[in-house]
């Protein structure tokens, strides 16, 4: 029993992302979008306004031909348990709002679109640049309406939004298991739309504190690292790359970013 | 999709009883009131039962099988079938968005017949029942007057009841002029036919293959069945098999491969020859199956020997001697190696030089028709209509030259030459086309040589596309006689592309269709039997889907539950002899001393003029094929790719410098064919000298989210014609640039 109640209390969903299988594909990015009712413009190639809660970066060694290699990095929301992993996610800390918040049973950083009133702190706060602010309200084409999610709201102008390690997954999920009179999910029953989605297996999804979740073991991966591990952030989302020049390009610096601006 | 405040609240009665035995917290629920009252004008998704339901994707030649979610009767996500033999779970981006296809702003909602003039956009609605009395009399008017091959018809493939239906019709009404969208189908034909004898289609047993190399095949790029390829390059890295990629550009599958060996572009042939000389010089090939199972090796091995030299291999395929026998030793070492070609996506059938020599080293290796390796697959013969009685006209018809000239003595090796059709149309002395029909297939967009396409097409007074969606085939003709969405209907799907087990799929309707559309095959058949005598006789089915039924007989019912019929047995599938004349693997036969000769044409213009190489790339984030790109897959081009409404070049620093261009320069691309204005991306990835453009943008078509972005880089292109087998083998085009 006592196991059970351990597990119960303290569950940490994260990711485990092999680089080495991820293809940039873009299956991902469209899962989250079909899933989460992410709305889509006539022009999407300002990426600073273009919301994708979840992102494929491609990256290079920039060395010259033919010495150079690509490869590409998928990037959600890392669901920061912060220093100590107590739950001060960067952006967590500095809402004014309580929009955004950590909840400790899962581990998962909650946007409540509806408390939030666009200051954007939080996207200022957060070094992933994983939060994206509606600057228009989203508009779907009147048939397009159609395929809207049920079980995710559409947000709307003014307020900031991110992935959800698609929490809506976890409540229906968590529904069915109080029908069946079970406290437990099994690791199947509760999976993100991306790692579903993506066809090379590279995304793993689960329980990092429970050993008998993959990313448990996976996490321990020699080749393992986090993004910006320095600034104590503590992503749930952890990489596993043998190419060494992306290992440390994860750790230096963000993407996109100068080496020397994070030192 | 109005919204008031009652009609929110009660979407929370579906999962009302899991709420209240929930403890959870729900961080969502205590803000509904504030959410109704002041957002009433986002849209809130009706809610209603969670139905999932089991079909295949047709949007490509992949076959993968999908789970649809529906919510009431609305389709909200497509996902990946689990379990399913094809993609078992996993999906690609363009399966994703079939929604925004089925409920996009492209879709042809009723017949259209043309207003105005050809592309302007103009049309009125027409009843069926009219639109087939009009195609039917001006069909009867082409039998009238004898000249029943003035019918032509293009599809993208021609496997499965449907494009087989459409090729019947053709036949029983007198046109030898059904023809196949090309692409690298064309090719590994007729590399089997030629050296292990026909008819057949390629198959991999990539599953158990243990090295592989490919020259330029994008095996993460959308190559034959794309979420298989993925699904195996996961399988090969967890397996530490070795990919090998050969290319001149730093691809996706070149940047995942174990080894990227950068190439001058067309000189692959070269490279495998190189490699076959390697292993035949050391003596490491399989004694066995070249002994007993081949046929005319002594004497290619003796040509070999005396032709290819090394030395001059590597310099022109700017391969390093030592990697060329780096690779030999690895193809020849391993136990089941699988050597593949065909560009990208392989929409160009290519070089039939190189698929000899690529195909060449496999057997070197023995590795031809058993557990691993590359294997002639038998079609599925389920398609067993009675024959077609011809009448009189229709013999006359049928044994007239078909109109691209395969299959007759110019070009004896080909089925189908599309990319001959426009040239032979520009330089026809009387009217050799009267009407057109055009199913799943967007050739008016996606033949290399825009330019000559749309003069040809101008030729042909009566075009008739069965598209659901506004393409630009479908812009650019006179009559548009929608089919259903694929998740509106059903339909048997062939076995996808070098998968090596024959298989069919089935797709099936998850949705009543949306509008006022009918299946392709209905039309055909109501139209046949407006024909008295053979035309309809051929046609006597009451609907097509009864047609569907009758052809698959006791896999109907397998089909209905399982979602597809599978014969996985490979000892029955694979043919375990081959049909040449010899009865054995041919190294060297007649038609194969006959391609020897066959030299690369040059490309069009001179390297003074044009001192750059323009290469297309595919992209998994850019559909080529049939099909455009829907919104979500568009959001996910990147802005080195697409910038606003620019098309971004790829070029080599090294290259830009010399040029005098800088990242995000404007300029404006000739080619001997076309020009553009694009925009630089400098990439350390590409060969310097090269430039390169992705397929599947500068559409006409796709509204605001996909109208007029970037360029066609076919409007670039050139086309390139095989004196042997007439197959288009465009893999460049000379270019320049200069600042604007
Ligand atoms: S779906 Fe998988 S392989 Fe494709 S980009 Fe995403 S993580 Fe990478
Ligand atoms: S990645 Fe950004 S948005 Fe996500 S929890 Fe960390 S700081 Fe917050
Ligand atoms: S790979 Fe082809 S068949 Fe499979 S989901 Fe994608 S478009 Fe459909």
């Amino acid at each position: 029993m006592k196991e059970s109640s351990v597990h119960e209390n303290a569950k940490k969903y994260g990711m485990v992302i092999n680089l080495d299988k991820c293809t940039g594909c873009g299956s991902c990015m469209v899962a989250c979008m079909s899933e989460n009712n992410i709305p889509f413009k006539a022009d999407e190639t300002n990426k600073l306004d273009s919301i994708t809660w979840m992102r494929v970066y491609r990256l290079t060694n920039k060395e010259p031909f033919p010495k150079t290699e690509m490869c590409y990095l998928p990037r959600p929301c890392m669901h920061c348990g912060g220093k100590g992993d107590h739950g001060h996610s960067p952006c967590v800390s500095v809402c004014p709002a309580t929009a955004t918040d950590y909840d400790h049973k899962t581990g998962i950083v909650s946007q409540i679109y509806t408390r939030c009133f666009g200051c954007r702190y939080c996207m200022a706060a957060c070094p992933y640049r994983a939060r994206y602010f509606n600057w228009w309200d989203p508009v779907w084409p009147k048939e397009m309406e159609s395929m809207l999610n049920p079980n995710v709201s559409p947000r709307m102008r003014g307020v900031v939004e991110k992935c959800s390690f698609c929490f809506h997954r976890y409540q229906l999920a968590m529904e069915k298991a109080y029908l069946e009179e079970r406290r437990e999910l099994e690791e199947h029953e509760y999976q993100t739309a991306c790692t579903q989605a993506c066809p090379s297996g590279a995304i793993v999804f689960g329980d990092l504190n429970n050993p008998s979740h993959k990313v448990h073991e996976l996490k321990k991966h020699p080749n393992a690292f986090r993004l910006l591990e320095r600034l104590q952030t503590n992503p749930k989302v952890y990489y596993i790359s043998s190419r060494e020049w992306v290992r440390r390009s994860g750790d230096n610096y963000l993407i996109g970013e100068n080496k020397t601006s994070t030192k | 999709m109005k919204m008031d405040r009652r009609a929110f609240l009660s979407l929370g009665v579906g999962v009302a009883a899991g709420t209240t035995l929930s403890p959870l917290p729900w961080k969502l629920m205590d803000d509904i009131s504030i959410w109704t009252q002041n957002w009433s004008w986002t849209p809130v998704p009706d809610d209603g039962e969670c139905t999932y339901i089991n079909s295949v994707c047709r949007l490509c030649s992949g076959a993968c099988g999908i789970t649809v979610r529906k919510i009431g009767n609305r389709v909200v996500k497509i996902e990946g079938q689990n379990g399913h033999p094809i993609n078992d779970g996993g999906i690609c981006l363009l399966g994703l968005s079939s929604p925004q296809i089925l409920y996009g702003q492209e879709r042809v909602q009723r017949p259209l017949k043309r207003d105005g003039k050809r592309g302007e956009g103009k049309w009125i609605p027409i009843s069926w029942e009219n639109a087939i009395q009009e195609v039917f009399s001006k069909l009867q008017q082409l039998r009238s007057q004898d000249m029943p091959n003035r019918l032509a018809c293009i599809t993208g493939t021609d496997q499965g009841t449907v494009p087989r239906l459409f090729e019947r019709f053709l036949t029983v009404f007198g046109s030898p002029n059904y023809i196949r969208m090309p692409s690298i189908v064309d090719s590994y034909e007729l590399t089997l036919n030629l050296m292990q004898g026909g008819p057949s289609s390629v198959g991999f047993d990539f599953e158990s293959a243990d090295y592989i190399l490919s020259f330029g095949s994008g095996i993460i790029d959308g190559w034959t069945s794309p979420v298989r390829m993925f699904k195996l390059n996961s399988q090969w890295k967890d397996k530490n098999i070795k990919c090998v990629q050969i290319e001149s550009r730093l691809s996706n599958s070149a940047a995942k491969a174990s080894q990227w060996i950068p190439i001058q572009p067309g000189t692959e042939a070269e490279l495998a020859m190189g490699i076959a000389h390697v292993m035949v010089k050391e003596n490491w090939y399989h004694p066995d199956f070249v002994q007993n199972q081949s046929n005319g090796f002594a004497e290619w091995r003796t040509k070999l020997m005396a032709n290819v030299n090394l030395e001059h291999i590597a310099t022109i395929t700017g391969v390093h001697q030592d990697v060329i026998i780096q690779v030999a030793k690895e193809f020849a070492n391993a136990s089941t190696p699988i050597a593949i070609c065909g560009q990208g996506r392989g929409l160009i059938p290519g070089n039939m030089r190189e698929f000899v020599a690529v195909h060449t080293l496999n057997a070197l290796k023995g590795n031809i028709n058993q557990k691993g390796g590359v294997g002639a697959l038998a079609e599925l013969d389920y398609i067993d209509w009675p024959e077609v009685m011809m009448d009189a006209i229709a013999t006359k018809g049928m044994a007239i030259e078909r109109i691209d000239h395969a299959n007759t003595d110019h070009y004896p090796y080909a089925r189908y030459l599309m990319s001959r059709l426009p040239k032979v149309l520009l330089n026809q002395k009387e009217p050799m086309l009267e009407m057109l029909f055009v199913l799943r297939s967007n050739p008016y967009y996606s033949l290399p040589g825009t330019a000559i396409i749309k003069e040809a097409w101008e030729k042909i007074p009566f075009i008739v596309s069965f598209s659901s969606v506004m393409d630009e085939t479908a812009l650019y003709s006179d009559l548009i006689l929608p089919e259903p969405f694929y998740l509106e209907t059903y339909e048997d799907i062939p076995t996808p592309t070098g998968y090596l087990y024959p298989m069919i799929g089935l797709m099936r309707p998850v949705i009543q269709p949306l509008y006022d559309t009918k299946p392709a095959a209905d039309v055909l058949i109501q139209l046949a039997q407006k024909f008295e005598g053979t035309v309809a006789k051929a046609f006597s089915w009451s609907n097509y889907q009864t047609c569907l039924e009758k052809t698959l007989k006791d896999k109907w019912d397998t089909m209905i539950k399982k979602g597809y019929f599978l014969d996985t047995s490979l000892s029955q599938v694979w043919k375990k002899e081959f049909t040449t004349l010899s009865g054995k693997f041919e190294f060297k036969n007649m038609e194969l001393k006959e391609l020897e000769k066959e030299t690369t044409p040059e490309l069009e213009g001179s390297k003074e003029q044009y001192p750059l190489l323009l290469i297309p790339y595919d992209s998994l984030r850019i559909a080529s094929t049939s099909v455009a790109n829907p919104p979500f897959v568009t959001k996910t081009i990147e802005d080195n790719v697409l910038k606003q409404n620019d098309v971004l070049l790829e070029i080599n620093p090294i290259t830009a410098k010399s040029l005098g261009v800088k990242e995000h320069d404007l300029v404006e691309i000739t080619t001997p064919h076309g020009r553009a204005i694009v925009r630089i991306h400098l990439f350390e990835g590409i060969m310097p000298g090269l430039i390169a453009m992705a397929r599947g943008l500068g559409h006409e078509t796709g509204g605001d989210y996909l109208y007029g972005k970037g360029v066609n880089v076919n409007s670039l292109l050139g086309s390139i014609e095989s004196p042997f087998s007439g197959f288009e083998m465009a893999y460049a085009t000379r270019a320049n640039l200069r600042h604007v």
